[in-house]
């Protein structure tokens, strides 16, 4: 199931929206908790009419779906499809407040209605009156992979579509708060280039929206073709390196032919040692780059990785501090992108140059 | 494309806790609409639900997870479902193992994040922090799955209404791609505090037992349940010898884009849903013996379905019914339900009622049926689900 | 009752996130749904939370919710009629 990306909208804590910006402007977090999204300015994009009841996720999602459509001159998708780990959790956190504070009586319905996973989805659709296929995936570490699973199924069926689709967490006070409590954070902030030097427990969180329009016939611009994608449920950590082999050879290739390796690194020991017997083993002579570092750890966070690596093999050029292992190679005409979260779902990706 | 059949029906509601029992309800006229009374709310007596009447350690019991971990109620109502499904298609453990899970929730963990708040709000380092560990959707997915033992593709969707209806819709597409052999798939909300308060603010919320079409209807009922469907394609159908019980013949899913809570007048997006799944089964209208509509209750669904059922289907409108007046809307969950509703129907030749009906909606021609139906041979039965966001989806079942 | 009118122009704008928007620019006599403000059923939703919430006053019907709602001075003379401004 092959896509092409023909481009590609993302909001990051990285300059992942301006041009110029990134991968050649990379912002340095030398002192840092958690990393947040730089947001454009929202009246360049949305009604104020309309964005008043739009939360500050919900926002950024239609900025980024509205740019990715204007960069690649499809405005109107064949299906619109989100992945997203927690959803709108702004307007969640609102809405439950809201209950207690006023013991169930008198409670604004605008919270509520804004709270539901779909919101962003739908708010696409209503900005372009979108009357074609429209879901929203929430699943965990999984989220934007099965978005991405829904898209590519529906370009095999039917080549000529257009499918915009992309994955969107966000960082509250409140999820910061109550994630950190429940362990997943660095017990102190951390300089971002050396996330990876810390080995200590706990990663960084971040946030970021992501925006693809895929298709499923070679374009003339297109940044990279998505060759496959897998997810894995909780493997058999001994079983890893034969699950990539596996997937290489599904795919029609091998671990010789890839250039880069790109792993989901997110500067918490415990996780992060699942990656050392591969690179040890199976992904032993392979350069490796890490992405985290500039956006955080989130349920989507593969979705800022899918393009990180597109642009990579665009511009055959690597972000700084980016790599981890090996030396930077000469060509990039192939790439290997392997996450997971928490140890629990685990995704593969294939790309390759157009 | 392989043919995709249904091996087996799981669920539990305000009306049953099995097929079985589900099927009595409807055949009796057994609302399961009625007195709140497992939520701590203002409302217990004012506003009606369709709750199922067992608590957290009732379901624990039913359920016996094997896997030690932190249930919240809609992971223990999904493993309930779940598992009759994947017993009566007789799916062993090796075959789980590459059988798909795909599953539809809105509330996710919030029975218990909401409890927890409580505390939270009194001081940010109180309450027990593991109450909010299932907060997300796809908690309730994962704990099915270990407990099955299923590790095959898994998704869950939040698509509001149409979450579980868009879940099977993908199971068939997994198997019609070739992409898995099986599918487990449906969806799961309970009632919660957040949903409660959420649908009263909107206003949508009737203090008596719902009246979908009715001219007189004046909301909803929540409700709350889980159901879920194995999936099997026609050749391992044909060779295990199971007899399969329905087909997927066709789906659909399309986009209202008129308003973020409310459906378009003329029913837009409900026109093209069930327009394209009888394009995708290769049907016309006149094929579709039933129709399960979404038919909520509320002002604005029920006349926006019916202009788009007179739409479609002019003036030969098939007999139709919201069995939400038995178990009110269970929300995600909705389209597994009904969708193993519509499985019961074909499988008995019946019609079920909708309840509450008295008054002819002026804008429509069509009077839903009103008395259970038996000895009516169905074909072909439509299930509509219809979502905020405008997420609108139809599924068509057909006798094999 | 132009004292009440200003004040409640100012809630609403907060009610309804109205950032943009000036009292000077909502014309109280213009209708607030459709046309006019062009606000739609979330909006009413907020407005008749915010009758009972800022003035004790509970609209009964969906009906009385129309009459009520047309404008701003028509909220404004249902405070009125009501003591509550």
């Amino acid at each position: 199931m092959i896509a092409y990306i023909r481009g590609a909208a993302v909001l990051s804590p990285q300059k992942t929206f301006t041009k110029p910006g990134f991968p050649d402007e990379i912002i340095h977090y030398p002192d840092s908790a958690f990393l947040k999204c730089l947001e454009p300015n929202y009246r360049d994009y949305i009604d104020p009419m309309v964005a008043r009841r739009m939360s500050r996720v919900v926002k950024m999602g239609v900025c980024a779906a509205l740019q990715c459509m204007k960069d690649t001159g499809i405005d109107m998708p064949d299906g619109i499809i989100a992945g997203t780990g927690l959803g709108c959790l702004e307007d969640t956190g609102k809405f439950l407040v809201s209950i207690y504070a006023n013991e169930e009586k008198l409670l604004n319905p605008t919270p509520f209605i804004q709270s539901t996973h779909n919101t962003v989805a739908g708010a696409i659709a209503l900005a372009i009156k979108c009357h074609h296929y429209n879901a929203t995936y929430t699943h965990r570490g999984f989220s934007f992979e099965n978005a991405l699973q829904d898209a590519l199924m529906q370009l095999s069926d039917n080549p000529s579509l257009h499918i915009l689709a992309g994955g969107f967490d966000e960082l509250t006070d409140h999820s910061y708060t109550l994630t950190k409590r429940l362990g997943l954070w660095k017990n102190h902030a951390v300089d971002n280039f050396s996330l990876y030097d810390d080995h200590s427990r706990g990663s960084l969180p971040g946030e970021g929206v992501a925006f693809f329009m895929l298709g499923g016939q070679k374009g003339t611009h297109d940044f990279a073709r998505l060759v496959s994608m897998k997810t894995l449920f909780e493997p058999d950590v001994k079983d890893n390196g034969t699950n990539i082999t596996r997937f290489l050879r599904e795919a029609g290739t091998g671990i010789e032919q890839v250039d880069l390796v790109i792993l989901g690194n997110s500067g918490d020991d415990k996780y992060d040692r699942i990656y050392d017997p591969l690179t040890e083993g199976v992904l032993a002579n392979k350069p490796c780059a890490a992405y985290k570092y500039l956006c955080g750890e989130y349920d989507t966070s593969a979705s800022f990785a899918l393009y990180m690596a597109s642009l990579i093999l665009k511009y055959q050029k690597l972000p700084e501090h980016s790599l981890i292992r090996g030396k930077c190679p000469e060509h990039i005409n192939r790439i290997l992108l392997y996450n997971h979260l928490r140890a629990k779902n685990h995704s593969l990706y294939l790309l390759e140059r157009c | 494309m392989p043919r995709v059949f249904i091996t087996g029906i799981g669920i539990i509601s305000a009306i049953g806790f099995d097929a079985g029992e589900v099927y009595q309800s409807l055949r009796n006229g057994r609302s399961g609409v009625g007195k709140l009374t497992l939520i701590d709310s203002v409302y217990q007596d004012e506003i009606p639900v369709a709750e199922i009447k067992a608590n957290l350690q009732e379901l624990m019991r039913i359920a016996t997870p094997k896997i030690n971990g932190y249930y919240t109620r809609n992971a223990l109502l999904g493993l309930i479902a779940a598992r009759q499904a994947v017993w009566q298609a007789a799916l062993d453990r090796e075959t789980l193992r590459d059988t798909a899970l795909i599953s539809g929730t809105t509330v996710g963990g919030m029975d218990r994040s909401e409890g927890f708040i409580k505390g939270y709000l009194a001081g940010t380092n109180k309450g027990m922090i593991r109450q909010v560990s299932g907060h997300d959707c796809g908690d309730s997915t994962e704990k099915i799955a270990e407990n099955l033992g299923i590790k095959g593709y898994m998704a869950t969707l939040n698509t509001a209404c149409s979450s579980s209806a868009n879940a099977i819709m993908m199971g068939a597409r997994l198997i019609k791609q070739g992409k898995a052999k099986k599918a487990v798939a449906g969806g799961v909300d309970c009632l919660t505090r957040f949903t409660l308060n959420g649908f009263n603010s909107l206003m949508i919320l009737d203090r008596a037992q719902c009246r979908p079409f009715d001219e007189n209807r004046n909301g909803l009922n929540l409700g709350e349940g889980s159901a879920f469907v194995v999936l099997e394609s026609e050749d391992d159908v044909v060779r295990t010898g199971k007899t399969p019980l329905a087909e997927v013949g066709g789906y659909g899913n399309a986009c209202d884009a008129y308003h973020q809570t409310a459906s378009s007048p003329e029913g837009h997006g409900a026109f093209l849903s069930m327009q394209k799944a009888l394009d995708m089964a290769h049907l016309s209208p006149a094929d579709i013996s039933y129709i399960n509509t979404h038919g909520t209750g509320t002002k604005n669904n029920d006349l926006s379905e019916g202009v788009a059922i007179e739409r479609l289907y002019g003036n030969n409108v098939p007999p139709c019914s919201s069995t939400k007046s038995f178990t009110g809307h269970t929300l995600a969950a909705a389209g597994a339900i009904e969708a193993v509703i519509s499985t019961l129907a074909i499988q008995n030749n019946c019609l079920f009622p909708n309840l509450n009906y008295s008054e002819q909606m002026h804008e429509l021609t069509f009077v839903p049926i009103q008395k259970y139906r038996p000895e009516f041979p169905l074909t072909h039965v439509m299930s509509n689900s219809f979502g905020f966001g405008g997420n609108n989806s139809s599924l068509i079942f057909s006798r094999i | 009752m132009e004292q009440l009118i200003a004040k409640l122009k100012n809630e609403i704008i907060e009610v309804l996130n109205l950032t943009e928007m000036t009292p000077e620019s909502i014309d109280e006599n213009a209708p607030l749904f459709v046309e006019g403000l062009g606000l739609d059923s979330i909006d009413a939703l907020e407005l008749i939370v915010l009758l009972e919430k800022k003035y004790g006053l509970k609209l009964s019907t969906a009906d009385e919710g129309k009459t009520v709602l047309k404008s701003v001075r028509s909220m404004a003379e249902f405070i009125r009629a009501n003591n509550k401004g």
